[in-house]
């Protein structure tokens, strides 16, 4: 790995001045990182190394729910009780969607906050506070959970009730986290007061700034829905209108996965520069498409009330898909401009081969790359497409509540999101733990499990929801039942191939959980010297004579994979206007 | 001498506008807009 700066991440030049970082504002407890020379904020680095710590606790709780909920849904296996299903599926779905995505995305704001700015964390009391209300909040949340006062789904809609506890557990937690994305902001505005760097901020921190912007409105949801839910559940209040609890819990439930898609993307920009040199193609373009996050991600929310009768079809299209489309677009872009940084940087190298000479000669064996590219293509090709044809008004209707909407959310949020935070692991463990894998071997394969894993399953997940099987049921078999529900032999093998993939999955996760614990704990130090490369290929190797200045822009490979992006698109786009038509006769 | 910012570049190297403007789009397209028409619904009578 060659010697980074923040100014590689896109920092871009200030009118005025040249771009870069003046003094900082550490007061000494500060180290510089022995691999890239950034400064490292000691005091961050400790909420840093604790929030990712939690982080993967709770994904190792989520990952042991998720097997035991693959191999229930799988027939043949229908390993769970239906009181133990439901209740292992509440766990997953909060560990998985919320805890660990989120002790991982304020660790996230921590490090770009102060190791990119060269600034100071922005307070350690805050930053106390917060992981003590978002650790109790977790484990109130799942004892709760456990000793099986709250089988209501992640979802808890009323008037289904918890036990009170799970719901302060939920407060606990969403004001726990808001602490931290304020700690975030003060660590930007002291930043900025003690001009720690010049120009705009890097590109990373302008993507963490949106998630951060995101988080905030998403947290407020949680309190105003969580509250009235919480006193209800004591019994101080009535219960709250369940059609105005859905409109505003999925200004919780959904939005927070929208924090997850700009920390994502931060993450693919940041995992492109540390693992091949690439840098953005063009700044103001790249922003842009985080303003478009800023402005209009949130309003996808409004997919998951597509069939309630409450809102109008005006405030549905409105929110699903004109106004929605805009950041549609911003993922195109990113999606974009993301793998032709990496083209670029790989063709500035030398490797100019065809089409995809540059993608075969990228670094595979470093399990950081693998992973970011893996969810590049999994969030673009599967989740985008998938995503926005589910958000379509009219397509919704045959797939409402389907097993098609969490094969689609798993390739964003699992195969998207959780894999591009294990490529970040390879590389925060090293430069923040100071600490490195073993068994590397094992860890250049683990992306490649989990990627197949995770595609298999939802691929599954998918096209047994397009023959009607129903999200979330126990037992689709309908056992005991005086009816059959009648799914045909293809919906049973997908079913089959559902806990197929879940278990290769959770392999992958395993290996990954094993590997990152190991070095945490028990890891070589690699304190004073820079961390062992990954992957010691040609990669590395800078033959700019290769190149000339007119060919720095050229990507052809990166266009022929989005001209079969928006093939694969259409495709399946106006394949569900046929079933839609198959399905409902209009003459 | 320096050139002049872009005022699109101004908007994004203020996280406190971006911060205002990701609240209010939002809360006013999908929340309050929602909650509006769930207000403006009559109540069900029972059969």
């Amino acid at each position: 790995m060659t010697t980074t700066t923040a100014n590689d991440m896109g920092a871009p030049a200030a009118a005025d001045e040249a771009p870069g970082f003046r003094q900082g504002n550490h007061q000494g407890a500060v180290r510089a990182c022995d691999t890239t020379g950034l400064p490292v904020c000691l005091t961050a680095q400790l909420f840093i190394k604790l929030n990712a710590v939690l982080a993967v606790v709770f994904l190792l709780v989520g990952g042991v729910a998720a097997l035991l909920v693959a191999l229930t849904r799988w027939p043949s296996v229908h390993l769970l009780s239906a009181e133990w299903y439901y209740r292992t599926l509440t766990l997953h779905g909060l560990n998985m969607l919320i805890f660990w995505i989120i002790f991982m995305e304020i660790g996230i704001l921590y490090f770009v906050g102060t190791t990119l700015l060269n600034s100071r964390l922005g307070s350690k009391a805050l930053a106390w506070v917060s992981l003590v209300l978002m650790l109790a909040g977790a484990l109130i949340v799942n004892a709760t959970v456990l000793i099986g006062k709250a089988d209501v789904l992640m979802t808890s809609y009323v008037p289904i009730q918890a036990h009170w506890a799970f719901y302060l557990g939920v407060i606990l937690f969403a004001v726990g986290a808001l602490v931290g994305v304020i700690n975030f902001f003060v660590t930007l505005y002291i930043a900025r007061r003690d001009r720690t760097y010049v120009g705009s901020v890097p590109l990373v921190v302008f993507g963490a700034t949106a998630a951060a912007i995101i988080a905030t409105v998403t947290l407020l949801h949680g309190a105003v829905v969580m509250i009235p839910t919480f006193t209800w559940a004591v019994g101080w209040t009535d219960q709250p209108d369940a059609a105005w609890y859905r409109l505003v819990w999925w200004g919780l439930g959904h939005q927070s996965q929208q924090i997850n898609v700009c920390a994502m993307v931060s993450v693919w920009y940041l995992m492109g520069t540390l693992t091949t040199g690439s840098k953005p193609l063009n700044q103001a373009v790249c922003r842009g498409a985080f303003v478009l996050y800023i402005l209009f991600i949130n309003l996808a929310s409004a997919h998951h009330l597509l069939v309630d009768p409450g809102v109008s079809a005006g405030w549905k299209i409105w929110n699903t898909s004109y106004a929605m489309y805009l950041a549609v677009a911003a993922s195109m872009i990113h999606g974009f401009t993301v793998p032709a940084s990496v083209e670029v940087a790989m063709r500035r190298k030398g490797f100019n081969k065809g089409l995809f000479g540059w993608l075969f000669a990228a670094p595979w064996g470093n399990p950081g790359f693998s992973a970011f590219f893996f969810s590049l293509v999994i969030f673009g090709f599967l989740g985008g497409i998938t995503g926005v044809t589910l958000g379509t008004q009219q397509i919704n209707i045959i797939a409402h509540n389907t097993l098609r909407i969490p094969g689609h959310f798993h390739t964003t949020v699992v195969g998207g999101t959780s894999l591009a935070f294990m490529g970040l692991a390879y590389y925060v463990v090293p430069l923040v733990f100071q600490k490195e894998y073993p068994a590397k071997a094992l860890a250049r394969i683990q992306p490649f499990i989990f990627a197949a894993g995770i595609t298999i399953m939802a691929v599954a997940m998918s096209l047994a929801g397009s023959a009607g099987v129903p999200r979330r049921h126990w037992d689709i078999e309908f056992t005991g039942a005086q009816f059959s529900a009648g799914f045909d032999a293809s919906a049973h093998l997908m079913m089959g191939f559902v806990g197929i993939g879940g278990t290769v999955a959770f392999t992958g996760l395993l290996i990954f959980l094993l590997l990152t614990v190991w070095a945490v704990f028990l890891g070589r130090s690699n304190a004073g010297k820079p961390m062992e490369q990954w992957a010691a290929n040609a990669a590395t190797v800078i033959q700019r004579e290769h190149l000339t200045d007119h060919d720095e822009h050229k990507t052809p490979g990166t266009m022929v994979l989005v001209l079969l992006l928006l093939a694969s698109f259409a495709v399946y786009y106006f394949a569900n206007w046929k079933a839609l038509a198959d399905a409902w006769h209009v003459r | 001498m320096g050139r002049r910012k872009h005022p699109f570049q101004s908007l994004m190297d203020n996280p406190w506008l971006l911060l205002a403007l990701g609240i209010a789009v939002p809360f006013l397209s999908y929340t309050a807009w929602g909650w509006f028409e769930l207000y403006r619904l009559p109540l069900a009578t029972l059969p």
